[in-house]
């Protein structure tokens, strides 16, 4: 059976001339670029590069850029790594409660060691507003921290007027970004952001890396203590094959990061309008413009999300709802409740995330399979009560 | 060409359900694994409690043998079901004196009923579990039967009783036909890495077995202390909270005595434990309802069966009385040792399953 993978908000196939590069660091250029030697110097040639592509995607500085295992540790170091540092200055910190529960697991780690947090309320869209952030403000607050695009959904937030906003209060600005560096552009000088998280597996480079971004003069606590890499805030052996593969992968997605918009946006809006022609009582979630290109994000009344995604499976098509659970089953979306979904509705979700693997075939078969599995599972969810 | 239906085996992680998988396999089922996710999640690390059914290590040894055996596996939610048709009613029934058994209510609602759900939206005709029993049909009536499997002292028929002709049609319990040697034998033959895995015995949301501790945390104002009475009602000693005592207990007590003393009743209104002699525990009867019937449609006249009032004893012979409001007397040839509230009373007819209900109260003749 042909399997269709629309599950790219999870992760992304690693390309190809990426994993290549990868494999030439892992066996051929493999010397610790901490070392004097010729092998030491070679690896820290390829690391440097590597920073320069990825901080050149962002508008940054390579020396702005702190490498990670992947966003979700760029979270725990920005958030814990600010309000550590901070501390002396207050103990307020502004987020949403739509982020990543990387952002919202360590704010609730950080209100057990007494620190204050707002979780800002999102409209039905999903979009956070700027008047809460500045209406949150206070004289306590040292970090507003608002994710660039939502991963459940797809909605892109104001980030340049949050951006704006916090510099002109001199409040830090963090931005889980994982969801959008590669995707859409992003220009952390013009955005006014301080921070900012980022994850290679998210846009076709290797699993295992991403990157925190810290403008220069930000006042932040190492995350990980050890030798001296990554200017003494993040310890341990640079992982230079994860560098240069995430250097690569940069440099492709701001290659044609256009043309590829166009071509997701057009697949995913074929995708959406077919669902809405076939399938009755569809709610899309998400704001319909100024959404990620590759996003769909729908909810179909009377069925059950996790039942409709094993069907998909053995059908062929890969795709999501709500969030894993440590053991795999499915967790109704804590973004979709946020966005003022009953949790009924929540619970008969389904994310369908498109990517340079996809082509307008894939969303044929999608509109084929679907609407009689939707059918399906309306009419067996409609019982006499057993007894 | 004939290509045998779907089934979807529930598979806990352990050797029974593991078995019954690789054994529909063989038989040419087109199957499917998938674990309940039944309670959550611990957030702190608990090496102890993951090694209990359907933990995370539980949900790992099931996948492992999915892929031994070559068959797809998934997880599948039902803690709030869960939550509310098995936690809620067993902590209910402690705070009202009652002695629950939570595996009956999981295999009524969650099994029989969620998870038949969930696997038919899924395609599947059949959901199988490794149970001890068998499910058959009725040659003369062309009824579903459900009857005890081979092994006398493995048999897990009395946890089904809930099962009805609705249900029965769909479900596979292909281990009742051998014996728990026959069982761990075919395991090891089929490599199965979990063959020698202990089963296991306890309630599977309570941390650690420890359901004192569960109890006090949960429903710490039904752990009122009060007095332990004998039958005439004289004061000996003190209790922790009616919850924690069990009819027919003799341990923990705490109160010398010339004779052995057992728990006899349980007073949640009076918050008192009354405890008796070994002979006070035996009761004639008692009265039962929330029945389900599988062999009848409704009991209409009374009715010579052997019935069971508990997991672990033997059916004694005695005869169910229907009464006008659809609850059943239960009289018993020999008197019955611990008929406790809450628990069920099982009735059979040689190995078949008639049918069962909840204990109501004893009945002293």
């Amino acid at each position: 059976m042909k399997h269709i993978y629309l599950d790219n908000a999870a992760t992304t196939a690693t390309d190809l001339a990426v994993a290549a590069a990868v494999l030439a660091s892992m066996t051929q250029a493999y010397g610790n670029p901490s070392s004097l030697h010729y092998f030491g110097q070679e690896s820290r040639r390829a690391a440097a590069l590597g920073r320069r592509q990825l901080a050149d995607l962002l508008g940054a500085r390579p020396e702005e850029i702190f490498y990670t295992s992947g966003g979700s540790e760029s979270d725990n170091f920005a958030l814990k790594g600010i309000a550590w540092a901070n501390r002396q200055r207050g103990n307020h910190i502004i987020t949403t409660e739509i982020e990543h529960h990387a952002v919202l697991h360590t704010c609730e780690w950080l209100e057990k060691q007494g620190f204050v947090i707002t979780y800002l309320p999102v409209d039905a869209d999903g979009r956070v507003s700027v008047e809460s952030v500045a209406a949150a403000i206070t004289e306590e607050t040292i970090l507003i921290s608002v994710m660039f695009a939502n991963n459940e959904v797809g909605t892109i937030e104001p980030i340049g007027e949050i951006g704006a906003l916090a510099h002109e209060r001199g409040i830090y600005f963090h931005t889980d970004a994982v969801q959008a560096v590669g995707h859409v552009p992003i220009d952390v000088e013009a955005l006014h952001i301080d921070l900012l998280s980022l994850s290679g597996h998210k846009f076709y480079g290797p699993k295992g890396i991403g990157a925190l971004y810290v403008r220069r003069g930000v006042r932040i606590e190492p995350f990980v203590l050890g030798g001296s890499q990554e200017r003494n805030l993040r310890a341990g052996t640079e992982n230079v094959p994860g560098i240069v593969g995430l250097g690569l992968a940069a440099v492709k997605a701001g290659e044609d990061l256009k043309g590829e918009t166009a071509r997701l946006v057009n697949l995913r809006d074929t995708l959406i309008e077919g669902v809405f022609e076939k399938i009755p009582d569809s709610k899309l979630n998400g704001v319909r413009a100024g959404r990620l290109p590759g996003n769909v994000n729908f909810s179909f009344a009377g069925v059950d999300g996790e039942a409709l995604l094993v069907n998909l499976d053995l059908s062929g098509i890969a795709a999501s709802s709500g969030s894993a659970c440590a053991a795999g089953s499915v967790d109704p979306s804590h973004v979709l409740l946020a966005l003022g979904l009953t949790k009924s509705l929540a619970a008969s979700s389904l994310r369908l995330t498109l990517g340079r693997n996809n082509t307008m075939a894939d969303v044929e078969a999608v509109l084929e399979i679907l609407p009689s599995t939707v059918a399906r599972l309306r009419r067996l969810a409609q019982p006499e009560k057993m007894k | 060409m004939c290509a045998k239906p779907k089934v979807v085996v529930a598979m806990s992680g352990g050797v029974d359900s593991s078995l019954t998988a690789a054994l529909l396999v063989r038989e040419g089922y087109d199957v499917i694994g998938a674990t309940m996710r039944l309670s959550d999640d611990s957030r702190d690390f608990d090496a102890a409690a993951d090694r209990g059914c359907c933990s995370l290590s539980a949900v790992d040894d099931a996948r492992r043998v999915a892929e031994i055996i070559g068959i797809p596996h998934y997880v599948m939610n039902f803690r709030d079901m869960f939550q509310e048709t098995v936690i809620d009613y067993f902590l209910k029934e402690y705070a009202g004196g009652r002695t629950p058994n939570p595996c009956i209510a999981c295999n009524r609602y969650v099994k029989f009923e969620g998870l038949l759900q969930r696997c038919q939206e899924i395609g599947a005709a059949y959901v199988a579990t490794g149970h001890y029993a068998k499910i058959e049909r009725d040659a003369g009536n062309g009824r579903y039967l459900l009857k005890k499997g081979v092994d006398v002292l493995k048999d897990q028929s009395y946890a089904l009783y809930h099962l009805n002709q609705k249900s029965l049609q769909h479900f596979l319990m292909p281990l009742g036909r051998y014996t728990k040697v026959e069982t761990r034998q075919m395991a090891e033959e089929f490599n199965l890495p979990v063959a020698h895995k202990p089963d296991s015995q306890e309630i599977c949301f309570v941390p650690h077995d420890d359901y004192k501790a569960y109890l006090e945390d949960k429903v710490p104002e039904a752990l009122k202390p009060g007095d332990i009475v004998d039958v005439h009602g004289r004061v000996l000693g003190r209790h922790h909270g009616v919850p924690l005592y069990t009819i027919g207990q003799r341990r923990g007590l705490g109160i010398a005595a010339k004779t052995p003393l057992y728990v006899v009743d349980l007073d949640m209104k009076r918050s008192r434990v009354i405890v008796g002699e070994n002979k006070d525990v035996f009761v004639q009867g008692l009265l039962a309802n929330d029945l389900n019937w599988i062999t009848i449609d409704e009991l209409v006249e009374p009715m010579q069966v052997t019935a069971k009032v508990r997991y672990g004893t033997k059916e004694g012979a005695a005869t169910v009385t229907p009464l006008p409001d659809g609850s059943v007397k239960v009289m018993f040839e020999e008197a019955q040792r611990a008929v406790t509230p809450g628990q069920s009373v099982v009735f059979y007819d040689g190995d078949k399953v008639i049918g069962g209900g909840i204990i109501v109260k004893p009945l002293r003749r």
